[in-house]
């Protein structure tokens, strides 16, 4: 089954990304990771988003459109990337959620897909 | 028990000091364990109802039982009752009168429930939640939690597992001696499943399930206590008592990672080491070795650093290659291979992780983190950078991650 790994960082961790005494063990840990779930042939896709400042926010009311910087929702976690991947089952994908960095300092969402 | 006043307190001490023997002794007796909780699950709510009101009994697990006896009974005169299960109220009741007229003393049947959750019909993923859940009265999110499982998906598996138990007419027995040897091995299993990984190598453990450490350790001392001439037993409380002994050191007072070798002996809890020395030594004199008693042996002769300033490698390497005569785990081969290492250098170390099937040890971190040291260690920078690399990936804890990434980063090349 296909599961995505939506990855909630806080402020600190987005800081720790361009943190010159922090950023080489930030990033290390995520090639670290990424380089762990290709290894072990479940990785499937994913990608790092930039930091929530550079969102923009679309949405379309009663043929109105608004647009809105940032992210949609204030919230103290913000998406900072995410995984797909395959695995058997729920167990296996919380194994691998559990490994991410994000689990540690943030919140780690796991998804199943629907199946298309 | 009767020292509490306050009827809430009163009933929450009274079910959570004795849930374990009051749900087993009314599990064992209904031969229903879903039924058995919902009735003492339903005891507790009429107490905390009525105790304020009439202040709390004498024997407040006497209440609860027969509170829970009664909603049983009830429970099964509205379901239409069929005849055999009429034959299970009278064997119930008789037994309640039985009970009642010894002053409210009722059997400890909880060694009943062990076996009955460790029973080979039961799916072995579901064993320890469900003396988790029966004898401790842990929640299913706690365990769920502890398990890395998805609180609803344990609930079903928790049901389901109950349902079984009912359904098949899974026995509330002792088993016969043929049977006795395995089917405490499988009691002594799930007890340190619960407890999680004993495993403490050189460079980096990925410590699961951490939470419920006390609790089986709880459980250990229950299983001791009910069968105290099992070797096995007393070897699985001496091997979690050593570990648990070294909680205080394996971090540092800014919260890092401490590997093993490099713990501060003095913050080792030297209570529990002697408790775990004197269960050992007990369960030697039955001289019946087996897993649990070579895994504490070996976590023993780690503590003889404390002593002696030095952890006996020798013994520890012998002692890896009998547990792996008898429980050839993946963590015992790589313990063995740690062993090796330090007794006959680190290219026997990795001789021997070699001979472990690589799609075997894809995920398990302990190999990659030990690979990793022992190429350090012989000044091979591109394969411990890679092993490196799949530990930290592997890693669970934010600890152990940071510890082998500060590791890592001694090295020319960044990852």
């Amino acid at each position: 089954m296909k599961y995505t790994i939506l990855i909630y960082e806080t402020a600190a961790d987005f800081n720790t990304r361009t943190d010159d005494k922090k950023k080489e063990a930030y990033w290390g840990a995520y090639r670290a990771y990424t380089q762990a779930l290709t290894s072990a042939g479940v990785m499937i896709g994913g990608a790092g988003l930039q930091p929530p400042p550079t969102a923009t926010t679309v949405r379309q009311r009663s043929g109105k459109r608004q647009v809105q910087d940032g992210p949609f929702a204030e919230a103290k976690e913000q998406l900072g990337g995410y995984y797909v991947i395959e695995v058997p089952d729920l167990d296996h994908a919380l194994e691998w959620a559990a490994r991410c960095p994000a689990a540690s300092s943030g919140a780690v969402e796991v998804r199943p897909h629907l199946a298309m | 028990m009767t020292g509490a006043t306050d009827p809430r307190l009163a009933a929450e001490v009274a079910v959570r000091a004795s849930y374990g023997r009051l749900l087993a002794y009314l599990a064992a007796s209904w031969r229903d364990v879903a039924a058995a909780e919902d009735a003492l699950g339903d005891a507790l709510l009429a107490a905390l109802e009525a105790w304020p009101r009439s202040g709390v009994p004498d024997e407040p697990e006497a209440w609860l039982l027969s509170a829970a006896r009664r909603r049983l009974v009830d429970g099964s005169r509205h379901a239409k009752v069929e005849a055999a299960a009429a034959e299970a109220i009278e064997l119930f009741a008789e037994r309640a009168r039985r009970t009642a007229s010894a002053d409210a003393v009722f059997p400890d049947e909880r060694l009943k429930l062990l076996f009955v959750c460790a029973h080979p019909a039961i799916d072995e993923s579901a064993r320890t939640p469900l003396m988790l859940q029966t004898v401790l009265g842990l929640d299913a999110a706690t365990i769920a939690s502890a398990f890395l499982v998805a609180p609803a998906a344990m609930s079903q598996r928790l049901v389901r597992v109950k349902a079984k138990i009912r359904d098949a007419g899974i026995r509330f027995e002792i088993p016969d001696p043929a049977d006795f040897p395995p089917r405490v091995n499988a009691v002594l299993e799930a007890i340190y499943a619960a407890y999680g990984s004993g495993w403490d190598d050189v460079a980096g453990a990925d410590a699961r399930r951490k939470g419920l450490a006390e609790e089986a350790i709880w459980l250990g001392r229950l299983v001791v206590a009910l069968l105290p001439a099992e070797p096995e037993a007393l070897g699985l409380l001496a091997l979690m008592l050593h570990c648990e002994a070294r909680r205080a050191a394996r971090r540092d007072s800014a919260g890092r990672y401490v590997p093993l070798g490099e713990q501060d002996v003095s913050l080792w809890s030297r209570a529990m080491i002697d408790e775990a020395e004197a269960a050992l030594a007990t369960a030697a004199r039955a001289s019946a070795p087996g897993r649990f008693q070579l895994e504490a042996a070996i976590q023993s002769a780690h503590a003889r650093r404390a002593a002696v300033g030095r952890a006996d490698w020798e013994s520890i390497a012998l002692l890896y290659q009998g547990l792996l005569l008898c429980a050839p785990t993946i963590g015992a081969r790589v313990g063995h291979a740690a062993a090796l290492a330090e007794v006959r250098g680190a290219r026997e170390g990795l001789a021997a992780l070699g001979d472990i099937a690589e799609e075997s040890v894809e995920s398990y971190q302990p190999y990659w983190a030990l690979r990793a040291h022992l190429h350090e260690r012989l000044g091979e920078d591109e394969p411990a950078r890679q092993a490196y690399a799949r530990a930290i990936g592997l890693s669970e804890e934010a600890a152990v991650r940071e510890f082998l990434v500060a590791r890592a980063a001694t090295f020319r090349r960044p990852l």
